[in-house]
């Protein structure tokens, strides 16, 4: 499974990724939108986890432009706040429960990735 | 003299849940990032107990970030504090310099998902300002709310306090796009409130690109 994380804050993503590969999983991070989108210009991810609010765009519409440039990929929001607001507007964009709460707990992360795996292996 | 004072309740409210819910979103990126390291410790200890080696480098990387992450998260709170303190007098003698330090460090994460840099000027000498601290720190995030929104190509607003005569000045510059914004709706009601509250005028120059905010030293309340 190849990953793409997408946080501006650096420290968070570098870690994910690193503690991620520890278990087996390949993560490329990214700190902007558009540094995000050159990765996955260049790289097959199968997953993308974006964080809900990314400087100068939001992760909505990061989604959207990843979506068009991968339309395979497959989507899971990090927010800070489970906030009602997040959660209808990530859940229209995603499948459903592809929406973690910060702090993440790493196990559900995966979990939730390789229920997005499964799911996309199923899928007619 | 009579304030609006439902104008002025409605506006503070909002500014308050806002800042309020700013610094939540702020402290949650903290706890991630104290999260990640401390799982990445707990993960690379699990490696050494299965007998795997390991530089001690990777063990103080971690370390280190929760060291900086627990200082950020410490600011953030002492910020928040003194934030919330403000609404303690309606009249008390402040650092101009001060309360505009800290309404930009509020506004911060906001200005970084605009894009913007607020750029503070070091005064040359401090400014004391008798006036309400609230009041002040809502119309200068009103301000710095709208002047986010003229920066130009640049993407900074520059502030700087100073005194002059009997008043004291806060100046927004690098205003390049004010030109172009629309203005009309600026100072709204709101603005024109705490304008009223704080016996306080602004004046905006759309040809130089500031917006200039003047007050007494000494305001009667």
């Amino acid at each position: 499974m190849k990953v793409l994380l997408v946080d501006d804050e650096h420290e968070l993503v570098s870690t994910l990724a690193e503690r991620l590969s520890l278990r087996g999983i390949q993560a490329d991070w990214a700190i902007s939108g558009e540094e995000a989108m050159r990765l996955a210009e260049k790289n097959p991810y199968d997953v993308a986890v974006l964080d809900v609010k990314i400087p100068g765009i939001s992760g909505l519409e990061l989604k959207r432009r990843l979506h068009s440039k991968r339309p395979d990929l497959r989507f899971i929001f990090m927010t800070g706040h489970g906030s009602e607001e997040d959660f209808r507007s990530c859940s229209a964009e995603t499948a459903d429960g592809c929406y973690l709460v910060k702090p993440v707990n790493i196990e559900d992360l995966i979990k939730k990735m390789n229920e997005l795996m499964t799911m996309s292996e199923v899928r007619p | 003299m009579s304030w609006n004072w439902e104008v002025i309740g409605e506006t503070g409210l909002q500014f308050f849940g806002k800042m309020s819910a700013s610094i939540s979103h702020e402290i949650k990126n903290v706890l991630a990032i104290i999260n990640e390291n401390a799982g990445l410790l707990e993960d690379l200890t699990v490696m050494v107990e299965k007998g795997m080696p390991l530089d001690p480098q990777r063990l103080k990387t971690p370390a280190s970030r929760i060291m900086k992450q627990i200082r950020r998260g410490d600011d953030i709170m002492k910020g928040m504090n003194r934030f919330a303190h403000s609404v303690d007098d309606p009249l008390r003698q402040i650092d101009l310099d001060d309360t505009l330090a800290l309404t930009c460090a509020l506004s911060n994460r906001f200005a970084s998902m605009r894009g913007v840099r607020l750029e503070l000027v070091p005064p040359s000498t401090p400014v004391p300002v008798v006036t309400n601290p609230f009041f002040l720190q809502n119309l200068l995030w009103l301000c710095l709310d709208f002047a986010m929104g003229c920066a130009g190509a640049g993407k900074t607003v520059s502030l700087k306090t100073e005194r002059t005569g009997g008043k004291a000045a806060i100046t927004l510059s690098k205003l390049q796009d004010m030109a172009s914004v629309e203005t009309a709706s600026f100072p709204g009601d709101r603005e024109r409130a705490l304008l009223q509250a704080l016996n306080a005028d602004l004046v905006i120059d759309k040809n130089t690109g500031e917006m200039a905010l003047t007050l007494p030293v000494h305001s009667q309340g």
